[in-house]
């Protein structure tokens, strides 16, 4: 019955498919809520069905979305604030399509694999509050409303590390919401500048970026500045260097599901903010300001890899790697090309994929050997000869082996930057060998040699953990091999949004660059 | 002989203050002929019909507007406005005696304080905040500003066995005294130089004269404001606050800081925004450095704080510096803005402080931090509501305190004050810490917590302070959700002054 009303919700009205989308892990955090602390096993069962359903609601959305449209699709608007302009209006399309199958994809997962020990009832209902906030970022047409869901996901997070984290997890999760807060101050008084800016020229007082975005009105100076608040923002949220020191010490003290979540989801909000409202907002800026974002993702691409390189703690390692692959996604918004772009956009649904993927491995090593410190483990091939190929598998993708997913990604971006930036392309390349050096470094210390006594007793995955992993797998592999479902949906929204850079600044797209390869 | 001239006076006009000091003395009258002691909470039910009552007058006025003939008007010899400014300032008020009497019933008991005497003069010393808002002459403000004060020196000295309740008394009265004298010799000034104390007559006069040498009057101008700014705890007039939020007894605390700070912006907004608009130019340097030091005072000194009294103290300075942002930006939607602030922050700080009552048990001493060590654990549903009301207070999404600061910094952010407006929301960076200091202690476990046969000693919640805390941590979350109601209350009650 739903199937069929969201059938008829493309002609506009009907089923308001991303309103539920928004509201439904909203309302099972509600309903965890309500359920006694004592019935545990209740309280999770629920909290999966709730990001099940959700995920189903996702999966309806990529079936029902049309290919080769690259308008926003799906749009829906209610009055919210009306003496401010503000209104909740949604809207998906090719860019944040795969961030929000993303988002339905790894709540589940999450919700299903790691175990915590206590109090599983606030632990579930701040996982769904947080999921409903990571979707509504993703679907916010309507500045304010992004802004509301940019702010509301720290407090969910916040939680979650400062609750079910490890040892450092408070001076952690103080750190992560007060840099992240220190952002959004500057996007905040940036936005409202140029809302009433907007007003000024237009007489409309509008939140709605649609209207933000076609009618550029700005003097070249105040975009700059407004572009920088924007971009100051979301770099620390990507996290880009030199803003990313919060990065390691949540992802490391964060419990395994927030680590997922976070590496997954949550550091798209970033480069998706970038992407949305930086270039679509501020074209004339973003292409003017884009070589310092290269070089800050140049640099952060190689300053990732070697501090991950030499990294003692294994998660601490894989964080740091988020700080070079991010770097990549980066380097391609600011590329300008439709290789590039795509490549971006792509490479953040791989990078959720793997990264989430090797968290939730080192969190099962962590519970079979309670440390992470690289020189203690040793040998654990042997014992758990499945969790090793696993892990191969998902490394393997994270350092961009063709045939996997990462390559896809990462080779569009290159390729994409190459023709219009060539030497930052050039430096950048480095990171992918750098990725290779200390991912398989770290692998060969922890798994292969011959085990000592703790490490040789442990057991292999359950199968609780493989069917954890079985989806990450097969989209790993399917990515890797077949990219083009997902390319084809991508393409269009981002042909559109170069156009309108062209169209509201002076640069143009090289001829060669826009065709995507194999599109 | 002439027959006297009486002055045509429409009682109706002040109805809600009229409420209030009826019910005082209704109050005062029952307790003095009648020796028998009425039944528990007796007290506290008839000052929240009270209460009630000036609500539905406030309410009653505001819809007659509308009607032909009662536009918003002066009354009482162009004494007192009777407008929509003043009606939004009778409800911010008669909610925070409400509140205030919720709070004080259950604290007397425990305290062993019990009798009327309490709710008589919060009763009055709201009064005396109406007719602040209400004033339209120098010399009214002058009486309701201490009205209300005179009330608040006794609540403030009200627990007789804490010497440091005695103490916040005897600093506020001095300072009190002593800022009133300012704003005395301001009104002084402004008489001096236009003639007249009356706010409407200065505005005319200001509209139709250009004073060639102004320094008299820039200076009653500048006394004004030492005057308001004391009562409203602005920097550098906020010495007072830390010592009497923390000394007073708990209750009264929050009754202080919400209507006492609400009335002394009520009359600082008026006098400012709408008598002296023409001089706008002059004020709004002077108010923009008040604001900057407010929010920063405010917020870096809270951060040291280990009495959570004292530390709320300090963010009731910091959220002072919100609401001057608003005035700041001299324009319809800052004031508009800093109605709404003003709104939500009522209800926030008497929230907050109505936990600060519950967890100082017996006593009224347990303010330390250390005090709300394992709360979540005991006391779960508290430990969530103060989480909400502190999340508001740094200004997170869907409550009421992240669409305050929206409002202000947005009309400061027209008005083309940038600075400023970034400067009021990286000072909210810096408030998050300590509330997020609070919210972590509250989570962490206490001492022997970990001992799960242990039983901690129980922590009582009475009725009345949970109605408190209900009523608190609903407006927060439904103004932050659901806002344009209050949002259009506001900017209707600016439209029409």
């Amino acid at each position: 019955m739903i199937a069929a009303a969201i059938a008829e919700s493309g002609s506009g009205a009907g089923f308001p498919l991303l309103s539920a989308l928004v509201l439904l892990p909203a309302v099972g955090a509600v309903a965890v809520a309500l359920i006694p602390k004592t019935q545990e096993q209740v309280i999770r069962l629920v909290g999966f069905l709730f990001s099940l359903a959700t995920a189903a609601l996702a999966a309806l959305l990529v079936i029902n979305f049309k290919k080769g449209a690259a308008g926003f699709q799906f749009l829906e608007s209610y009055d919210w604030i009306k003496d401010f302009g503000v209104a909740w209006k949604l809207g998906v399309d090719g860019i944040s399509l795969w961030l929000v199958a993303l988002s339905g994809l790894l709540f589940p997962l999450a919700l299903a694999g790691p175990v915590v020990k206590k109090n599983a009832k606030n632990y579930v209902a701040w996982m769904l509050l947080l999921e409903a906030g990571c979707i509504g970022v993703f679907l916010a047409l309507d500045l304010l409303v992004f802004f509301v869901f940019f702010e509301i996901v720290l407090v969910p997070m916040y939680f979650l590390i400062a609750g079910w984290g490890y040892a450092n997890r408070t001076y952690a999760s103080m750190k992560f919401f007060l840099y992240t807060l220190f952002g959004s101050a500057f996007l905040l008084v940036s936005m409202l500048v140029l809302v009433f800016l907007h007003q000024k020229a237009t007489g409309e007082l509008t939140f709605d970026v649609v209207k933000l975005a076609e009618t550029q009105t700005l003097a070249t100076s105040t975009a700059r500045w407004l572009f920088l608040g924007f971009a100051i923002a979301f770099a620390v949220k990507v996290p880009l260097f030199p803003l990313h020191t919060w990065l390691p010490d949540a992802h490391t003290e964060a419990p395994t599901a927030g680590s997922v979540i976070l590496a997954g989801v949550m550091l798209k909000l970033g480069t998706y903010g970038l992407l949305r409202f930086g270039l679509y907002l501020f074209p004339q800026a973003a292409v003017d300001l884009g070589p310092v974002l290269l070089t800050l993702a140049t640099i952060g691409i190689v300053y990732g890899a070697v501090v991950a390189a030499v990294q003692k703690d294994l998660k601490r390692l894989v964080a740091y790697s988020s700080v070079a692959h991010l770097g990549f996604i980066v380097l391609g918004t600011f590329a300008f090309t439709n290789q590039a772009i795509t490549g971006s956009v792509l490479q953040m649904v791989n990078h959720g994929i793997s990264t989430g993927a090797l968290f939730f491995l080192v969190g099962m090593i962590y519970e079979r050997r309670h440390t992470r410190e690289i020189a203690e483990l040793r040998g654990l091939q042997k014992p758990a000869p499945i969790l090793a190929a696993v892990f191969t598998v998902v490394m393997l993708s994270s350092l961009g082996l063709p045939g996997l997913n990462g390559f896809v990604g990462e080779f569009l971006v290159l390729l994409g930057t190459f023709v219009t930036h060539r030497w930052w392309a050039v430096v950048s390349a480095t990171g992918v060998i750098l990725a290779a050096v200390y991912l398989l470094w770290a692998y060969q210390r922890v798994f292969h040699g011959e085990p000592d006594e703790a490490n040789a007793s442990i057991p292999d995955m359950s199968w609780r953990e493989r069917a954890v992993m079985a989806p990450l797998i097969v989209l790993i592999v399917f990515l890797g091999v077949y990219p083009k479902p997902v390319l084809d949906r991508i393409e269009p929204s981002v042909t559109r949004l170069i156009t309108h850079v062209e169209d509201h600044s002076d640069y143009r797209q090289p001829t060669v660059t826009r065709e995507v390869a194999g599109g | 002989m002439n027959p006297i001239a009486f002055p045509n006076v429409e009682y109706s006009d002040i109805g809600p203050i009229l409420a209030l000091v009826a019910g005082a003395m209704a109050l005062l009258t029952y307790a003095s002929l009648v020796r028998k002691k009425p039944p528990k909470g007796a007290y506290a039910l008839f000052t929240v019909c009270t209460a009630g009552a000036s609500l539905a007058s406030s309410a009653w006025l505001w819809n007659r507007f509308d009607e032909r003939g009662h536009a918003p008007h002066f009354a009482f010899s162009n004494m007192i406005s009777v407008d929509g400014f003043a009606v939004f300032f009778f409800v911010v008020v008669a909610i925070a005696v409400a509140l205030a009497a919720l709070l004080g019933d259950s604290y007397l008991r425990r305290e062993q304080l019990d009798g009327p005497e309490y709710y008589v003069l919060v009763l009055l010393s709201a009064a005396g905040g109406m007719l602040m808002a209400a004033a339209n002459d120098l010399i009214v403000i002058f009486l309701g500003l201490e009205t209300l004060s005179i009330a608040l020196f006794v609540l403030a000295g009200f627990h007789r066995r804490r010497s440091e309740s005695g103490e916040a008394a005897m600093k506020y009265f001095v300072l009190s005294a002593f800022s009133s004298a300012f704003l005395l010799y301001g009104i002084a000034l402004v008489y001096g130089s236009t003639g007249t104390t009356n706010l409407a007559g200065i505005a005319q006069w200001l509209a139709a004269n250009v004073a060639v040498t102004n320094g008299v009057l820039m200076g009653g101008l500048a006394l004004l404001l030492v005057g308001f700014g004391f009562k409203v705890a602005a920097v550098p007039f906020h010495t007072w606050t830390p010592d009497v939020y923390q000394g007073s007894p708990t209750p009264v605390t929050a009754f202080m800081a919400g209507a006492s700070k609400a009335a002394g912006f009520a009359a600082l907004l008026r006098v400012f925004f709408s008598t002296f608009h023409v001089m706008r130019l002059d004020w709004k340097p002077l108010i923009w450095a008040l604001a900057v030091a407010s929010l920063l005072v405010g917020s870096l000194i809270a951060i040291v704080q280990t009495d959570i009294k004292r530390m709320l103290a300090y963010s009731s300075i910091s959220h002072a510096g919100y609401v001057l942002v608003g005035l700041q930006a001299a324009n319809n939607r800052g004031i508009a803005g800093a109605l709404f602030y003003l709104l939500a922050y009522t209800f926030m700080v008497i929230g907050s402080f109505a936990i600060a009552t519950v967890v100082g048990r017996r006593g009224d001493a347990e303010h330390s931090l250390d005090a709300y060590k394992g709360l979540a654990r005991r006391r779960p549903a508290l430990a969530f509501g103060f989480t909400v009301l502190l999340l508001a207070q740094a200004g997170v999404p869907l409550t009421s305190g992240f669409l305050a600061k929206f409002y202000v910094i947005s009309a400061a952010v027209q008005s083309r004050s940038y600075a400023l407006a970034l400067i009021a929301m990286l000072a909210a960076v810096i408030a998050a810490f300590f509330y997020l200091r609070v919210i972590l202690t509250m989570f962490s476990p206490a001492e022997g917590d970990d001992d799960e046969s242990a039983v901690p000693a129980p922590l009582p919640v009475p009725f009345g302070v949970g109605l408190v805390l209900v009523s608190a941590v609903g407006f927060t979350l439904l103004a932050g959700i659901l806002p344009s109601v209050f949002i259009e209350f506001a900017r209707n009650a600016t439209l029409l002054f």
